[in-house]
Protein backbone atom coordinates (compact mmCIF):
# COMPACT_ATOMS: atom_id res chain seq x y z
CA UNK A 1 0.00 0.00 0.00
CA UNK A 2 1.53 3.01 -1.03
CA UNK A 3 1.65 6.57 1.01
CA UNK A 4 -0.69 9.23 1.47
CA UNK A 5 0.03 11.96 -0.81
CA UNK A 6 -3.03 14.87 0.09
CA UNK A 7 -4.76 15.21 3.08
CA UNK A 8 -7.29 17.35 3.14
CA UNK A 9 -8.62 17.38 7.03
CA UNK A 10 -12.16 19.23 8.05
CA UNK A 11 -10.78 22.37 5.56
CA UNK A 12 -12.94 25.77 5.25
CA UNK A 13 -12.06 28.81 3.46
CA UNK A 14 -14.19 31.85 3.66
CA UNK A 15 -14.46 34.56 1.14
CA UNK A 16 -15.95 38.17 2.18
CA UNK A 17 -17.92 39.72 -0.74
CA UNK A 18 -16.95 43.63 0.07
CA UNK A 19 -19.81 45.36 -1.18
CA UNK A 20 -18.38 49.23 0.19
CA UNK A 21 -14.93 49.73 -0.42
CA UNK A 22 -14.83 53.83 -0.22
CA UNK A 23 -15.60 55.53 3.10
CA UNK A 24 -18.06 57.54 1.62
CA UNK A 25 -20.11 54.46 0.27
CA UNK A 26 -19.77 52.91 3.96
CA UNK A 27 -20.98 56.21 5.87
CA UNK A 28 -23.37 56.01 3.43
CA UNK A 29 -24.58 52.61 3.69
CA UNK A 30 -24.20 52.77 7.62
CA UNK A 31 -26.70 55.68 7.51
CA UNK A 32 -29.21 53.35 5.51
CA UNK A 33 -28.68 50.27 7.89
CA UNK A 34 -27.65 48.20 4.94
CA UNK A 35 -25.18 45.75 5.71
CA UNK A 36 -21.49 46.57 5.01
CA UNK A 37 -19.84 43.40 4.30
CA UNK A 38 -21.07 39.85 3.33
CA UNK A 39 -19.27 36.38 3.31
CA UNK A 40 -19.32 33.11 1.81
CA UNK A 41 -18.19 29.51 2.29
CA UNK A 42 -15.81 28.48 -0.60
CA UNK A 43 -15.52 25.33 0.80
CA UNK A 44 -17.38 23.97 3.41
CA UNK A 45 -15.78 21.34 5.96
CA UNK A 46 -14.44 19.53 3.18
CA UNK A 47 -12.14 16.38 4.34
CA UNK A 48 -10.39 13.34 2.24
CA UNK A 49 -7.05 11.65 1.84
CA UNK A 50 -5.46 10.51 -1.41
CA UNK A 51 -3.26 7.79 -1.48
CA UNK A 52 -0.10 8.54 -3.68
CA UNK A 53 -0.14 7.61 -7.25
CA UNK A 54 -4.04 8.03 -7.76
CA UNK A 55 -5.55 10.07 -10.35
CA UNK A 56 -8.51 12.39 -8.30
CA UNK A 57 -10.87 14.17 -10.85
CA UNK A 58 -12.58 16.69 -9.27
CA UNK A 59 -15.72 17.85 -10.28
CA UNK A 60 -18.60 20.15 -9.65
CA UNK A 61 -20.60 23.35 -11.34
CA UNK A 62 -19.43 26.19 -11.99
CA UNK A 63 -18.59 27.90 -8.69
CA UNK A 64 -18.55 24.89 -6.59
CA UNK A 65 -15.23 25.57 -4.83
CA UNK A 66 -13.33 23.65 -7.66
CA UNK A 67 -10.55 26.14 -7.82
CA UNK A 68 -10.20 27.26 -4.24
CA UNK A 69 -9.56 23.50 -3.65
CA UNK A 70 -7.05 23.78 -6.06
CA UNK A 71 -5.48 26.52 -5.06
CA UNK A 72 -5.14 25.72 -1.37
CA UNK A 73 -3.71 22.14 -2.37
CA UNK A 74 -0.97 23.88 -4.54
CA UNK A 75 -0.31 26.25 -1.58
CA UNK A 76 -1.42 29.79 -2.87
CA UNK A 77 -3.99 29.81 -0.43
CA UNK A 78 -4.19 28.74 3.13
CA UNK A 79 -7.30 27.36 4.78
CA UNK A 80 -9.04 29.33 7.42
CA UNK A 81 -9.79 26.11 9.53
CA UNK A 82 -8.54 22.29 9.09
CA UNK A 83 -5.65 21.74 7.12
CA UNK A 84 -4.27 20.56 3.84
CA UNK A 85 -0.89 18.29 4.29
CA UNK A 86 0.90 17.17 1.16
CA UNK A 87 3.80 15.21 0.36
CA UNK A 88 6.59 16.05 -2.15
CA UNK A 89 6.80 19.06 -4.76
CA UNK A 90 3.03 20.18 -5.55
CA UNK A 91 3.53 21.62 -9.51
CA UNK A 92 1.18 22.28 -12.40
CA UNK A 93 -1.47 25.18 -13.23
CA UNK A 94 -4.57 26.98 -12.16
CA UNK A 95 -5.65 28.46 -15.42
CA UNK A 96 -2.93 28.10 -18.01
CA UNK A 97 -0.11 30.26 -18.78
CA UNK A 98 -0.40 32.03 -14.80
CA UNK A 99 2.21 34.01 -13.67
CA UNK A 100 3.91 35.01 -17.60
CA UNK A 101 5.11 38.30 -17.87
CA UNK A 102 3.80 40.11 -20.88
CA UNK A 103 7.58 42.26 -21.89
CA UNK A 104 9.30 39.13 -21.80
CA UNK A 105 9.88 36.81 -24.14
CA UNK A 106 8.85 33.18 -24.07
CA UNK A 107 12.02 32.03 -23.55
CA UNK A 108 12.34 34.19 -20.21
CA UNK A 109 9.06 33.38 -19.10
CA UNK A 110 10.09 29.72 -19.24
CA UNK A 111 13.07 30.17 -16.93
CA UNK A 112 11.08 32.63 -14.57
CA UNK A 113 8.08 30.28 -14.52
CA UNK A 114 10.27 27.32 -13.88
CA UNK A 115 11.76 28.77 -10.95
CA UNK A 116 8.46 29.70 -9.31
CA UNK A 117 7.23 25.93 -9.78
CA UNK A 118 10.78 25.41 -8.02
CA UNK A 119 13.35 24.27 -10.50
CA UNK A 120 16.76 24.70 -10.35
CA UNK A 121 19.18 26.35 -13.27
CA UNK A 122 20.68 23.51 -14.08
CA UNK A 123 17.20 21.55 -14.55
CA UNK A 124 15.82 23.99 -16.43
CA UNK A 125 18.68 23.97 -18.64
CA UNK A 126 18.16 20.22 -18.99
CA UNK A 127 14.71 20.14 -20.05
CA UNK A 128 14.99 23.52 -22.00
CA UNK A 129 14.56 21.83 -25.23
CA UNK A 130 11.46 19.76 -24.23
CA UNK A 131 9.51 22.54 -22.81
CA UNK A 132 10.31 24.28 -26.07
CA UNK A 133 9.53 21.62 -28.53
CA UNK A 134 5.83 20.85 -26.44
CA UNK A 135 4.63 23.98 -26.24
CA UNK A 136 6.15 24.15 -30.23
CA UNK A 137 5.91 28.21 -30.56
CA UNK A 138 8.38 28.43 -33.48
CA UNK A 139 10.29 31.49 -34.12
CA UNK A 140 8.24 33.32 -31.66
CA UNK A 141 9.84 31.92 -28.88
CA UNK A 142 11.94 34.83 -28.40
CA UNK A 143 9.25 37.38 -28.64
CA UNK A 144 7.44 38.85 -25.58
CA UNK A 145 4.68 36.67 -25.13
CA UNK A 146 2.28 39.90 -24.83
CA UNK A 147 2.17 38.97 -28.87
CA UNK A 148 1.66 35.43 -28.12
CA UNK A 149 -2.20 34.23 -29.47
CA UNK A 150 -4.26 32.85 -26.59
CA UNK A 151 -3.75 29.24 -27.99
CA UNK A 152 0.57 29.98 -27.68
CA UNK A 153 0.31 31.12 -24.30
CA UNK A 154 -1.94 28.38 -23.03
CA UNK A 155 0.89 25.75 -24.85
CA UNK A 156 4.05 27.56 -23.12
CA UNK A 157 2.23 27.52 -19.63
CA UNK A 158 0.95 23.85 -19.87
CA UNK A 159 4.15 22.98 -21.27
CA UNK A 160 6.53 23.97 -18.14
CA UNK A 161 4.52 23.14 -15.76
CA UNK A 162 4.17 19.42 -17.06
CA UNK A 163 8.14 19.09 -17.71
CA UNK A 164 8.46 19.93 -13.76
CA UNK A 165 9.48 17.12 -11.23
CA UNK A 166 7.06 17.20 -9.08
CA UNK A 167 5.00 14.60 -7.33
CA UNK A 168 1.68 16.01 -7.04
CA UNK A 169 0.51 17.15 -10.65
CA UNK A 170 -2.89 19.76 -9.67
CA UNK A 171 -4.34 21.08 -13.33
CA UNK A 172 -7.17 23.09 -13.85
CA UNK A 173 -8.86 24.07 -17.54
CA UNK A 174 -5.96 22.39 -19.18
CA UNK A 175 -8.07 21.28 -22.20
CA UNK A 176 -9.85 24.77 -22.74
CA UNK A 177 -7.81 26.22 -24.66
CA UNK A 178 -5.42 24.52 -27.07
CA UNK A 179 -6.44 22.92 -30.82
CA UNK A 180 -7.10 19.31 -31.97
CA UNK A 181 -3.17 18.23 -32.37
CA UNK A 182 -2.19 19.89 -29.01
CA UNK A 183 -5.45 18.46 -26.62
CA UNK A 184 -4.07 15.01 -27.57
CA UNK A 185 -0.26 15.60 -27.25
CA UNK A 186 -1.73 17.28 -23.57
CA UNK A 187 -3.52 14.24 -22.89
CA UNK A 188 -0.69 11.69 -24.05
CA UNK A 189 1.30 13.48 -21.57
CA UNK A 190 -0.98 13.60 -18.80
CA UNK A 191 -1.33 9.79 -19.22
CA UNK A 192 2.44 9.42 -18.64
CA UNK A 193 2.44 11.36 -15.38
CA UNK A 194 -0.16 9.52 -14.05
CA UNK A 195 1.33 6.12 -15.21
CA UNK A 196 4.72 7.39 -13.50
CA UNK A 197 2.75 7.18 -10.49
CA UNK A 198 2.68 10.79 -9.95
CA UNK A 199 -0.59 11.87 -7.45
CA UNK A 200 -2.52 13.72 -10.07
CA UNK A 201 -5.54 16.05 -9.27
CA UNK A 202 -7.62 17.41 -12.19
CA UNK A 203 -10.59 19.32 -12.15
CA UNK A 204 -12.48 19.04 -15.60
CA UNK A 205 -16.40 19.01 -16.62
CA UNK A 206 -15.40 16.74 -19.35
CA UNK A 207 -17.45 13.70 -18.06
CA UNK A 208 -15.04 11.60 -21.25
CA UNK A 209 -11.79 12.79 -20.29
CA UNK A 210 -12.59 12.37 -16.34
CA UNK A 211 -13.48 8.41 -17.11
CA UNK A 212 -10.13 8.13 -19.14
CA UNK A 213 -8.02 10.14 -16.92
CA UNK A 214 -9.30 9.21 -13.31
CA UNK A 215 -9.46 6.70 -10.48
CA UNK A 216 -11.91 8.42 -8.41
CA UNK A 217 -13.76 11.11 -8.82
CA UNK A 218 -14.49 13.83 -5.94
CA UNK A 219 -17.82 16.06 -7.18
CA UNK A 220 -17.60 19.25 -5.18
CA UNK A 221 -21.40 21.21 -4.22
CA UNK A 222 -21.40 24.68 -3.22
CA UNK A 223 -18.21 23.89 -1.75
CA UNK A 224 -18.81 20.50 0.13
CA UNK A 225 -17.78 16.85 -0.90
CA UNK A 226 -21.48 15.45 -2.68
CA UNK A 227 -19.77 12.48 -4.13
CA UNK A 228 -16.01 10.86 -3.23
CA UNK A 229 -15.91 7.59 -4.98
CA UNK A 230 -15.73 5.31 -8.15
CA UNK A 231 -15.47 7.58 -11.96
CA UNK A 232 -18.88 6.11 -13.08
CA UNK A 233 -21.11 6.42 -10.30
CA UNK A 234 -19.22 10.04 -9.75
CA UNK A 235 -20.66 10.83 -13.36
CA UNK A 236 -23.68 9.26 -12.74
CA UNK A 237 -24.35 11.55 -9.91
CA UNK A 238 -24.34 14.56 -11.11
CA UNK A 239 -25.79 13.67 -14.23
CA UNK A 240 -22.91 14.71 -16.50
CA UNK A 241 -23.52 11.43 -18.67
CA UNK A 242 -26.98 13.16 -19.63
CA UNK A 243 -29.69 10.47 -18.28
CA UNK A 244 -31.46 13.41 -16.79
CA UNK A 245 -31.31 15.89 -20.01
CA UNK A 246 -34.04 16.26 -22.45
CA UNK A 247 -31.97 15.18 -25.10
CA UNK A 248 -30.23 12.52 -24.21
CA UNK A 249 -28.59 10.93 -27.06
CA UNK A 250 -26.96 14.40 -28.46
CA UNK A 251 -25.46 15.08 -25.39
CA UNK A 252 -23.54 11.26 -25.12
CA UNK A 253 -22.70 11.63 -28.57
CA UNK A 254 -21.51 14.79 -27.85
CA UNK A 255 -19.42 13.34 -24.76
CA UNK A 256 -18.32 10.25 -26.34
CA UNK A 257 -16.67 12.58 -29.50
CA UNK A 258 -14.77 14.73 -26.77
CA UNK A 259 -14.05 11.48 -24.72
CA UNK A 260 -12.75 10.16 -27.98
CA UNK A 261 -10.79 12.81 -29.73
CA UNK A 262 -9.15 13.32 -25.91
CA UNK B 1 6.21 13.51 -29.80
CA UNK B 2 9.98 15.10 -28.88
CA UNK B 3 9.15 14.96 -25.26
CA UNK B 4 11.68 13.17 -22.28
CA UNK B 5 9.71 10.60 -20.67
CA UNK B 6 8.53 11.20 -16.65
CA UNK B 7 10.59 9.48 -14.34
CA UNK B 8 9.02 7.16 -12.66
CA UNK B 9 7.68 7.18 -8.77
CA UNK B 10 8.97 5.73 -5.77
CA UNK B 11 6.98 5.69 -2.47
CA UNK B 12 7.98 9.09 -0.63
CA UNK B 13 7.91 7.48 3.10
CA UNK B 14 10.67 9.07 3.75
CA UNK B 15 8.94 12.76 2.64
CA UNK B 16 7.06 14.45 5.24
CA UNK B 17 3.56 15.92 5.01
CA UNK B 18 3.73 19.31 5.17
CA UNK B 19 1.60 22.36 4.52
CA UNK B 20 1.86 23.45 0.78
CA UNK B 21 1.64 26.94 1.66
CA UNK B 22 4.32 26.93 4.41
CA UNK B 23 7.54 28.99 3.98
CA UNK B 24 9.86 30.28 6.76
CA UNK B 25 9.39 34.09 5.57
CA UNK B 26 12.53 36.06 4.76
CA UNK B 27 14.79 33.02 5.18
CA UNK B 28 13.30 31.63 2.07
CA UNK B 29 14.88 34.67 0.15
CA UNK B 30 18.37 33.10 0.57
CA UNK B 31 17.00 29.69 -0.05
CA UNK B 32 15.31 30.67 -3.05
CA UNK B 33 18.30 33.15 -4.39
CA UNK B 34 17.86 31.78 -8.06
CA UNK B 35 14.39 32.70 -8.54
CA UNK B 36 15.51 36.28 -6.53
CA UNK B 37 18.31 36.70 -9.39
CA UNK B 38 15.58 36.05 -12.20
CA UNK B 39 12.98 38.35 -10.69
CA UNK B 40 15.84 40.91 -9.83
CA UNK B 41 16.64 40.53 -13.69
CA UNK B 42 13.64 41.41 -15.18
CA UNK B 43 12.55 44.13 -13.30
CA UNK B 44 15.28 45.76 -13.95
CA UNK B 45 14.30 45.16 -17.91
CA UNK B 46 10.81 45.37 -17.34
CA UNK B 47 10.84 48.49 -15.41
CA UNK B 48 11.60 50.74 -18.19
CA UNK B 49 10.23 48.65 -20.97
CA UNK B 50 9.22 49.94 -24.05
CA UNK B 51 10.57 53.03 -23.38
CA UNK B 52 12.69 54.98 -25.47
CA UNK B 53 15.27 56.17 -23.23
CA UNK B 54 14.58 52.99 -20.51
CA UNK B 55 17.68 52.85 -18.23
CA UNK B 56 18.24 56.49 -18.80
CA UNK B 57 15.20 57.61 -16.92
CA UNK B 58 16.40 56.18 -13.63
CA UNK B 59 19.19 59.38 -14.07
CA UNK B 60 17.09 61.84 -16.08
CA UNK B 61 14.84 62.10 -12.54
CA UNK B 62 17.44 62.63 -10.27
CA UNK B 63 19.52 65.09 -12.35
CA UNK B 64 16.14 67.33 -12.81
CA UNK B 65 15.51 67.06 -9.42
CA UNK B 66 19.51 67.63 -8.13
CA UNK B 67 19.35 70.72 -10.59
CA UNK B 68 15.57 72.04 -9.18
CA UNK B 69 17.28 71.59 -5.50
CA UNK B 70 20.37 73.35 -6.89
CA UNK B 71 19.10 76.15 -8.09
CA UNK B 72 16.52 77.03 -5.35
CA UNK B 73 18.72 76.17 -2.19
CA UNK B 74 22.04 76.96 -3.25
CA UNK B 75 21.64 79.82 -5.57
CA UNK B 76 18.35 81.79 -4.86
CA UNK B 77 18.58 81.10 -0.97
CA UNK B 78 22.02 81.19 -1.11
CA UNK B 79 22.60 78.39 1.29
CA UNK B 80 25.53 77.32 -0.80
CA UNK B 81 27.33 80.43 0.20
CA UNK B 82 28.05 79.23 3.60
CA UNK B 83 28.52 76.00 2.65
CA UNK B 84 31.65 74.53 0.98
CA UNK B 85 31.16 72.46 -1.68
CA UNK B 86 27.40 72.42 -1.35
CA UNK B 87 26.64 70.77 -4.55
CA UNK B 88 28.01 67.14 -3.00
CA UNK B 89 26.64 68.12 0.24
CA UNK B 90 23.18 67.86 -1.59
CA UNK B 91 23.87 65.24 -4.05
CA UNK B 92 25.35 62.61 -1.08
CA UNK B 93 22.11 63.30 0.45
CA UNK B 94 19.91 63.05 -2.82
CA UNK B 95 21.83 59.72 -2.99
CA UNK B 96 20.34 58.26 -0.25
CA UNK B 97 16.89 59.90 -0.06
CA UNK B 98 16.28 58.38 -4.16
CA UNK B 99 17.53 54.80 -2.61
CA UNK B 100 15.66 54.82 0.22
CA UNK B 101 11.65 56.42 -1.19
CA UNK B 102 12.43 54.01 -4.39
CA UNK B 103 13.04 50.98 -2.54
CA UNK B 104 9.72 51.86 -0.06
CA UNK B 105 7.60 53.18 -3.27
CA UNK B 106 8.53 50.29 -5.58
CA UNK B 107 8.17 47.72 -2.46
CA UNK B 108 4.74 49.03 -1.95
CA UNK B 109 3.53 48.48 -5.28
CA UNK B 110 5.46 44.45 -5.75
CA UNK B 111 2.50 42.30 -4.95
CA UNK B 112 -0.41 44.39 -6.89
CA UNK B 113 1.91 44.96 -9.94
CA UNK B 114 2.71 41.11 -9.90
CA UNK B 115 -1.00 40.27 -9.47
CA UNK B 116 -1.22 37.33 -11.82
CA UNK B 117 1.69 35.10 -10.40
CA UNK B 118 0.68 35.91 -6.92
CA UNK B 119 -3.08 35.11 -7.71
CA UNK B 120 -2.34 31.46 -9.18
CA UNK B 121 1.30 30.62 -8.08
CA UNK B 122 2.49 29.09 -4.72
CA UNK B 123 5.93 30.98 -3.91
CA UNK B 124 7.12 32.29 -1.05
CA UNK B 125 5.58 36.63 -1.73
CA UNK B 126 8.59 37.88 0.62
CA UNK B 127 11.00 37.80 -2.82
CA UNK B 128 8.72 40.72 -4.66
CA UNK B 129 9.44 43.41 -2.28
CA UNK B 130 12.52 42.25 -1.33
CA UNK B 131 13.81 41.97 -4.95
CA UNK B 132 12.59 45.51 -5.46
CA UNK B 133 14.59 46.89 -2.94
CA UNK B 134 17.66 44.92 -4.68
CA UNK B 135 16.25 46.85 -7.86
CA UNK B 136 17.08 50.33 -6.42
CA UNK B 137 20.01 49.32 -5.10
CA UNK B 138 21.05 48.54 -8.56
CA UNK B 139 20.20 51.67 -9.83
CA UNK B 140 21.66 53.64 -6.90
CA UNK B 141 25.07 52.34 -7.81
CA UNK B 142 25.54 54.48 -10.77
CA UNK B 143 24.42 57.56 -8.86
CA UNK B 144 27.27 56.65 -6.35
CA UNK B 145 30.02 56.51 -8.93
CA UNK B 146 28.99 59.79 -10.22
CA UNK B 147 29.39 61.34 -6.84
CA UNK B 148 32.79 59.83 -6.41
CA UNK B 149 33.72 61.34 -9.54
CA UNK B 150 32.36 64.62 -8.31
CA UNK B 151 34.48 64.37 -5.25
CA UNK B 152 37.37 63.15 -6.93
CA UNK B 153 37.12 66.77 -9.07
CA UNK B 154 36.32 69.00 -5.72
CA UNK B 155 39.43 67.12 -3.98
CA UNK B 156 38.83 64.23 -2.18
CA UNK B 157 40.43 62.93 0.88
CA UNK B 158 38.78 59.85 1.06
CA UNK B 159 39.37 58.18 4.47
CA UNK B 160 37.96 54.35 5.88
CA UNK B 161 36.39 55.75 8.79
CA UNK B 162 33.97 57.44 5.95
CA UNK B 163 33.46 54.53 4.22
CA UNK B 164 31.97 53.04 6.59
CA UNK B 165 30.11 55.52 7.89
CA UNK B 166 28.43 55.24 3.68
CA UNK B 167 28.20 50.92 4.81
CA UNK B 168 26.48 51.68 7.86
CA UNK B 169 24.25 54.15 6.32
CA UNK B 170 23.25 51.97 3.46
CA UNK B 171 22.45 49.24 5.87
CA UNK B 172 20.09 51.81 7.68
CA UNK B 173 18.36 52.37 4.56
CA UNK B 174 18.29 48.70 3.34
CA UNK B 175 16.53 47.52 7.05
CA UNK B 176 13.91 50.29 7.12
CA UNK B 177 13.10 49.92 3.06
CA UNK B 178 12.85 46.48 3.52
CA UNK B 179 10.51 46.32 6.61
CA UNK B 180 8.45 49.03 5.30
CA UNK B 181 8.31 47.62 1.52
CA UNK B 182 7.18 44.59 3.45
CA UNK B 183 4.44 45.78 5.16
CA UNK B 184 3.18 48.23 2.83
CA UNK B 185 2.98 45.65 -0.02
CA UNK B 186 0.41 44.03 1.84
CA UNK B 187 -1.48 47.25 2.79
CA UNK B 188 -1.53 48.44 -0.13
CA UNK B 189 -3.22 44.97 -1.60
CA UNK B 190 -5.64 45.48 1.64
CA UNK B 191 -6.56 49.23 1.15
CA UNK B 192 -5.47 50.74 -2.33
CA UNK B 193 -5.10 54.41 -0.29
CA UNK B 194 -2.32 53.42 1.21
CA UNK B 195 0.23 53.89 -1.96
CA UNK B 196 -1.21 57.33 -2.49
CA UNK B 197 -0.59 57.44 1.81
CA UNK B 198 3.04 56.73 1.16
CA UNK B 199 3.48 59.26 -1.78
CA UNK B 200 2.65 62.02 0.52
CA UNK B 201 4.93 60.88 3.08
CA UNK B 202 7.77 60.32 1.16
CA UNK B 203 7.52 63.47 -0.96
CA UNK B 204 7.97 65.47 2.59
CA UNK B 205 11.74 63.14 3.14
CA UNK B 206 13.64 65.57 1.13
CA UNK B 207 13.14 68.23 2.72
CA UNK B 208 12.90 66.38 6.31
CA UNK B 209 16.69 65.38 6.02
CA UNK B 210 20.12 67.81 6.17
CA UNK B 211 20.95 68.01 2.45
CA UNK B 212 19.38 71.02 1.28
CA UNK B 213 20.29 72.64 4.57
CA UNK B 214 23.63 71.91 7.15
CA UNK B 215 22.80 70.00 9.63
CA UNK B 216 24.52 72.84 11.43
CA UNK B 217 21.29 75.11 11.13
CA UNK B 218 18.98 72.52 12.96
CA UNK B 219 21.63 71.94 15.76
CA UNK B 220 21.84 75.75 16.55
CA UNK B 221 18.19 76.32 15.89
CA UNK B 222 16.48 73.49 17.86
CA UNK B 223 19.80 71.94 19.72
CA UNK B 224 18.57 69.99 22.12
CA UNK B 225 14.78 70.89 21.84
CA UNK B 226 12.17 68.41 20.81
CA UNK B 227 12.06 69.09 17.41
CA UNK B 228 16.29 68.33 16.91
CA UNK B 229 14.86 64.99 18.60
CA UNK B 230 11.69 64.67 16.08
CA UNK B 231 14.16 65.50 13.53
CA UNK B 232 16.92 63.07 14.14
CA UNK B 233 14.43 60.41 14.80
CA UNK B 234 14.03 60.00 10.76
CA UNK B 235 16.46 57.33 9.93
CA UNK B 236 17.14 58.57 6.31
CA UNK B 237 18.35 62.01 8.41
CA UNK B 238 20.70 59.48 10.00
CA UNK B 239 21.85 57.55 6.42
CA UNK B 240 22.20 60.67 4.95
CA UNK B 241 24.40 62.44 7.53
CA UNK B 242 26.41 59.43 7.37
CA UNK B 243 26.78 59.68 4.02
CA UNK B 244 28.18 63.26 4.08
CA UNK B 245 30.44 61.99 6.36
CA UNK B 246 31.98 60.01 3.71
CA UNK B 247 31.58 62.15 0.88
CA UNK B 248 30.82 65.66 1.40
CA UNK B 249 33.48 66.33 4.60
CA UNK B 250 36.07 64.66 2.99
CA UNK B 251 36.21 67.29 0.50
CA UNK B 252 35.91 70.16 2.91
CA UNK B 253 37.72 72.04 5.54
CA UNK B 254 34.29 72.51 7.45
CA UNK B 255 34.81 71.30 11.42
CA UNK B 256 33.38 67.97 11.76
CA UNK B 257 31.89 69.21 15.22
CA UNK B 258 29.62 71.74 13.47
CA UNK B 259 28.62 69.36 10.58
CA UNK B 260 27.61 66.44 12.12
CA UNK B 261 25.75 65.82 15.97
CA UNK B 262 28.11 64.17 18.33
CA UNK B 263 26.69 60.91 19.00
CA UNK B 264 26.57 60.46 15.05
CA UNK B 265 28.02 56.85 15.38
CA UNK B 266 26.29 56.04 18.42
CA UNK B 267 23.12 57.27 16.78
CA UNK B 268 23.67 54.57 13.75
CA UNK B 269 24.11 52.14 15.68
CA UNK B 270 21.14 52.35 17.57
CA UNK B 271 19.18 52.95 14.17
CA UNK B 272 20.64 50.23 12.57
CA UNK B 273 19.18 47.93 15.82
CA UNK B 274 15.95 49.26 15.48
CA UNK B 275 16.09 48.77 11.84
CA UNK B 276 16.82 44.73 12.23
CA UNK B 277 13.99 45.02 15.30
CA UNK B 278 11.75 46.80 12.49
CA UNK B 279 12.29 43.81 10.23
CA UNK B 280 11.78 40.89 12.48
CA UNK B 281 8.20 43.33 12.76
CA UNK B 282 7.22 43.64 9.50
CA UNK B 283 7.82 39.73 8.86
CA UNK B 284 5.66 39.15 11.13
CA UNK B 285 3.12 41.45 9.66
CA UNK B 286 3.61 40.36 6.71
CA UNK B 287 3.14 36.65 6.93
CA UNK B 288 -0.12 37.64 9.16
CA UNK B 289 -1.57 38.85 6.28
CA UNK B 290 -0.63 37.51 3.48
CA UNK B 291 -2.28 34.46 3.50
CA UNK B 292 -5.55 36.99 2.41
CA UNK B 293 -3.33 38.75 -0.30
CA UNK B 294 -4.80 36.24 -3.11
CA UNK B 295 -8.12 36.36 -2.65
CA UNK B 296 -8.16 40.52 -2.06
CA UNK B 297 -5.91 41.32 -5.24
CA UNK B 298 -8.57 41.15 -8.22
Amino acid sequence: MSVTSIVVDDVSKQFSLQYHRTLKKMIMAKMRRQQISDTFMALENVSFEVPQGQSIGLMGLNGSGKSTLLKLISGVMKPDSGQVLTRGRVSGLIATGAGFHQQLTGRENIYMNAAILGMSEAETNEKFDDIAAFADVGRFLDTPVGNYSSGMFARLGFSVAVHVDCDIFVADEVLAVGDRPFKRKCIARMQEIRESGITMFYVSHSAGSVRRMCDRVIVLEKGRVGYDGPVDQGIRYLHYDGSDEGEPDAEEALDEELASDI
Amino acid sequence: MTTSSVAERHDLEHVPLTSPASTSGLLEVFRKRYLLRLMVRREIQARYARSFFGLAWSYINPTVRFFTFYFVFGIVLGRGGNLENFAIHLFAGMVMVHYFTETVTSGTRSLLSNKGVVQKMAMPRELFPFASMLVSLYHTLPQVLILSTACLVAGWHPDLVGFAAAGLGFLIMMLFGTSLGLMFSVFNVIMRDFGRITQTFINMIPFMVPMMYPYSLIESKFGGGWVHTIVMANPVAEAVLLMQRCFWWTTTEESYAESFPDDLWQRGAIMAAVGIVLLFVAQRVFSRLEGRVPELIT
